[in-house]
């Protein structure tokens, strides 16, 4: 690997890989290789310290009793929380999204302190599940196209003042607030409830990871026809719920 | 025949009678073959009905994510080597209503061996106290609706606690070993683990599990995988006194050598030699369509299921070789999960080199995984379409729950 490669670093897939996670290391790795970019990926289990030089911080869903494991190590660690000082770019989804806010409630009913990486704070709903197909428009100021994803969590996140929505959802729940907003970021760092994987639902993004760890405005156009045409089908589905 | 020793109470026959009726009624109907309905209408009659079925039984309960209506049959068969009758849940009905029709069935049976569906696994041991009960893996399926496969896990280790069954458990599957471990009468069995990722983590404490080889152990607590008196070894089965015994399976793949091996462990809990056991598993072919070959538009077609991701990576280790053709088809409706997320914990990586069309609900899915896997693909409307589409050679296709039936009915299974 040249030191010019593109550093994934997918953390605790021991711990947080439960909804197909490693695709979006995948999705991340192949747009990265299809523009001439060597990629270096770095899986980091949770008995492992977390390198302090990645470009791309990759962190997934999981059950309950998993995510008190996995913020209790990366707490420990300070591995993540030191790549974000050093500029890191981090996407999370679920249950990792949970545990790079200030705290939420876990698997002993308990408030658990996360990495305080993005300005939100999750409590545990008390209604049903929010599970199906997912359309928002993303924030304007990401240029990006709708949103699609699949969420499955029980979850609430509040976003403080220095967080904003990813997105605001037209179908689904999204933060489960009830003022449809759908995740969180803050220029470097991003959370989502989206599965799908959400990056192969949304290659775009996927791309945004990329130019920012590269500090580029613009990669070379890749073959999206299929990404295209099921992001057709699954925007579809969300506005003609089952 | 060891007969009916204890005969059913009035109200035990009335259900019956009733259960019976329901399912003819069904089955009349159209719908399936009412096994279900009909086992719903007897315990609704006599909700001891299930307990009173099984108390003139030998029973063994079967239960895994994966390969336990394989097992199931493969038990069955080993067992009619006594001569006895055995009656069983043969079409895969393994929730306590399709368990109950099908013992209503065979009162002449000596030995019930009956597939649970693992959420059900303790409460149907509780009713039914069975003789010996086999557990074969657990890893995740059905992620929007079904428990975590630790707390599956859990449920079963506080349901089998105090158990007087011999417990026949996979020693390489470390959630089985924690399920298991709460009984007093555990025969461990080296039945392998193909797919890993649901047991990276000590069930136990929580630490990371090290897993050098075949030997697997919790780096806190000292929890490790039990020395076992049975093992699959290429494709002999090792039995206690360190013997081997040839596997002959019309069956393909490594994951039924795995079956047979435990399948051989339970005979023998019953007084099945395993020479005599293995022979009789010779005669299982297809099981409810899996495996069979049938020939469709001049083709010809291996039906192939595979609902989970460790369904289909032992089924990627048993197709065959490029250049043959693959179809896969993947469907999302209420039975399959309607996530498709698990499609990325699949290698699709290992189908390099196969001719690959793609059909179902959820073909657009797979587009994706395999153009991002960067093999190549075909996608296509239809069953029909894709077996037109394939190059010659036998077709391997591979679906999951709802595709797979869909399959059938199209090529006429
Ligand atoms: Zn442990």
């Amino acid at each position: 690997m040249s030191d010019s490669s593109l550093r994934v670093v997918w953390i605790y897939p021991d711990l947080l890989s439960t909804y197909g996670d490693q695709g979006n290391v995948l999705v991340v790795g192949r747009r990265a290789q299809q523009r001439g970019l060597g990629v270096q990926r770095v899986d980091v289990r949770s008995d492992q310290p977390v390198p302090t030089s990645g470009d791309i911080y990759l962190i997934g869903g999981g059950e309950d009793r998993p995510q008190r494991l996995a913020a209790e190590r990366l707490v420990r660690d300070g591995g993540l929380q030191r790549a974000v000082d050093n500029g890191a770019i981090v996407f999370s989804v679920c249950a990792g999204y949970q545990i790079l806010g200030h705290e939420f409630v876990n698997d002993q009913g308990e408030r658990q302190p996360g990495l305080g990486l993005l300005d939100v704070t999750s409590t545990r709903g008390t209604g049903e599940r929010c599970v199906g197909d997912v359309l928002g428009d993303v924030d304007e100021r990401l240029r990006l196209p709708q949103l699609t994803g699949f969420e499955n969590h029980q979850g609430i996140t509040h976003l403080g003042p220095t967080a904003r929505p990813l997105a605001r959802v037209r179908f689904g729940q999204g933060n489960g607030t009830g003022d449809g907003t759908e995740g969180a970021w803050n220029d470097t760092v991003f959370g989502t409830y989206m599965h799908g994987p959400v990056l192969a639902r949304n290659p775009l993004i996927a791309d945004l990871l990329v130019k920012l760890a590269l500090d580029v405005n613009a990669l070379p156009p890749v073959d999206d026809r299929w990404y295209e045409a099921l992001r057709a089908e699954r925007i579809a589905a969300a506005t003609q719920p089952a | 025949m060891s007969g009916n020793p204890e005969p059913l109470t009035p109200r035990a026959k009335l259900a019956v009678t009733a259960g019976r009726a329901a399912a003819a009624v069904s089955r009349a109907a159209g719908r399936g073959s009412g096994s279900v309905i009909g086992g719903r209408v007897a315990l609704r009659l006599d909700p001891d009905l299930l307990a009173r079925l099984a108390a003139h039984l030998d029973v063994v309960l079967v239960s895994a994510t994966n390969g336990k209506t394989t097992t199931t049959r493969l038990i069955a068969e080993a067992l009619r080597g006594t001569g006895e009758e055995v009656v069983s849940n043969a079409l895969g009905a393994n929730m306590p209503a399709g368990i109950t029709s099908a013992l209503a069935g065979g009162s002449s049976a000596r030995f019930g061996v009956i597939e649970v569906d693992e959420k059900y696994l303790a409460t149907v041991a509780q009713d039914v106290t069975p003789k010996a009960i086999a557990l074969l893996n657990l890893s995740r399926d059905q992620l929007d609706r079904a428990a975590e496969t630790r707390m599956l896990a859990e449920r079963w280790r506080e349901g089998l606690a105090g158990s007087k069954a011999v417990v026949i458990a996979n020693a390489d599957d470390p959630l089985v070993v924690w399920a298991a471990s709460s009984c007093a009468n555990v025969l461990w069995v080296a039945a392998g683990q193909e797919w890993k990722d649901d047991a990276w983590s000590c069930p136990s404490c929580g630490g990371v599990l090290q897993r050098p080889g075949e030997e697997w152990a919790c780096g806190e607590c000292g929890f490790r995988r039990p020395a076992p008196s049975w093992a699959l070894s290429g494709d002999h089965v090792l039995d206690p006194h360190g013997s081997a015994w040839p596997i002959r399976l019309q069956l393909p793949g490594r994951a039924n050598k795995a079956n047979a091996t435990t399948s051989a462990a339970v005979a023998a809990v019953f007084g099945v030699p395993p020479q005599v056991a293995l022979e009789r598993m010779f005669s299982v072919t297809a099981v409810a369509g899996r495996y069979d070959v049938v020939s469709y538009q001049g083709r010809e077609v291996r039906l192939l299921l595979a609902k989970n991701p460790a369904g289909w990576l032992e089924t990627f280790s048993l197709i065959d070789p490029p250049p043959a053709p693959v179809i896969l088809s993947v469907n999302a409706r209420g039975a399959d999960g309607t996530d498709t997320s698990w499609l990325w914990d699949v290698d699709y990586g290992r189908l390099a080199g196969h001719p690959i069309c793609v059909i179902g609900d959820r073909k657009l899915d797979l587009a994706v995984r395999l153009e991002v896997a960067g093999v190549d693909f075909q996608v296509c409307q239809d069953a029909e379409e894709a077996v037109r589409r394939c190059p010659p050679g036998r077709i391997e296709a591979i679906a999951n729950y709802t595709a797979f039936q869909d399959l059938r009915r199209v090529v006429g299974n």
